[in-house]
């Protein structure tokens, strides 16, 4: 396990390069989650 | 089944919403497989040891942030010929996922080229229009946050996509057009690919699970959209109201 997460001494890069896209594909997707209650929120005060 | 009949924000409104789902869910099975292959299968490469797993995300967001943007050109061309609605709302909600696939393309980029070029960031031909195309994301979705009226956004975020799109094919053929750091592509239509077989099939895989994902945000996002824009109209009251998908 240690040494699958040491990447032959890259480790660094290799989790680096991928932790930060799933933080950002996390982002985009909380994001996401957010705006549509706000807009279905906006959506059925709208009509009431 | 005619498709045009998708065509207007009412209809393909719940079309959107059917449809998101599948993409969502094929994309994070297509992402595991793909991660498989790259991590449990495919073999150290005998010159960049294991930092080139870094590429199963990297040239697969690459492709993908300049894939977005000519989808983002081609909805931003029918919006300002046609001036259809659902065609600006279509450009809107692909630029913050085209954004975010060009950051990663260049971040994964910079931390695969630390260790296998010994930096981080060069003023290279690829790299250098590659982050033009990110400051044109940006671009597009500043301009479209400065202007309230939402036909007169999609007509200048429009205009601006368009000029762009001239940007797309610089970066795609930065590598054979001026010989800098980055290098040319390892897979072509017409040659064979000069990489391994197990190598390429995680990276393709990898290749389609980004396009689902990016398919999949952007019908989420342009249902947002939707509701933003419409709203107040006697349909969008119907559709979300408690219960309705």
């Amino acid at each position: 396990m240690s040494e699958f997460l040491a990447m032959g001494g890259y480790g660094f890069y290799v989790w680096g390069a991928y932790g930060v896209t799933a933080l950002a594909v996390v982002v985009e997707l909380l994001a996401l989650r957010a705006r549509r209650a706000a807009a279905l929120k906006a959506s059925t005060e709208a009509v009431r | 089944m005619n498709l045009y009949r998708y065509s207007s924000p009412s209809t393909f409104y719940p079309l959107a919403g059917k449809l998101a789902p599948w993409f969502g869910w094929s994309a994070l099975i297509l992402a595991i497989v793909g991660l498989w292959i790259g991590f449990g299968i495919a073999p150290t490469d005998f010159q960049q040891g294991e930092a080139y797993r870094i590429i199963f995300i990297h040239v697969a967001t690459a492709w993908m942030s300049m894939f977005i943007y000519l989808v983002m050109a081609f909805w931003s061309a029918l919006s300002l010929g046609f001036n259809t609605r659902l065609s600006g709302m279509m450009a809107q909600a692909m630029a913050p996922t085209g954004a975010l696939m060009t950051f990663i393309a260049l971040w994964t980029g910079a931390f695969w080229g630390r260790p296998t070029w010994g930096t981080y960031w060069a003023w290279d031909a690829r790299m250098t229009s590659e982050l033009i195309l990110l400051f044109l994301y940006f671009g597009v979705i500043a301009l479209r946050n400065a202007i309230d009226d939402d036909r007169r956004a999609d007509r200048a975020c429009g205009v601006l996509a368009l000029v762009g799109a001239v940007n797309v094919p610089i970066i795609y053929f930065s590598v054979q057009w001026w010989n800098t750091l980055h290098q040319g592509s390892s897979i072509s239509a017409t040659a064979a690919p000069k990489m391994a077989a197990i190598m390429l099939a995680g990276m393709l895989v990898m290749a389609i699970a980004v396009w689902f994902y990016s398919i999949a945000v952007t019908l989420v996002r342009v249902r947002c959209i939707i509701l933003e824009r419409e709203r107040g109209a006697a349909w969008t009251g119907q559709m979300t109201e408690p219960g309705k998908k």
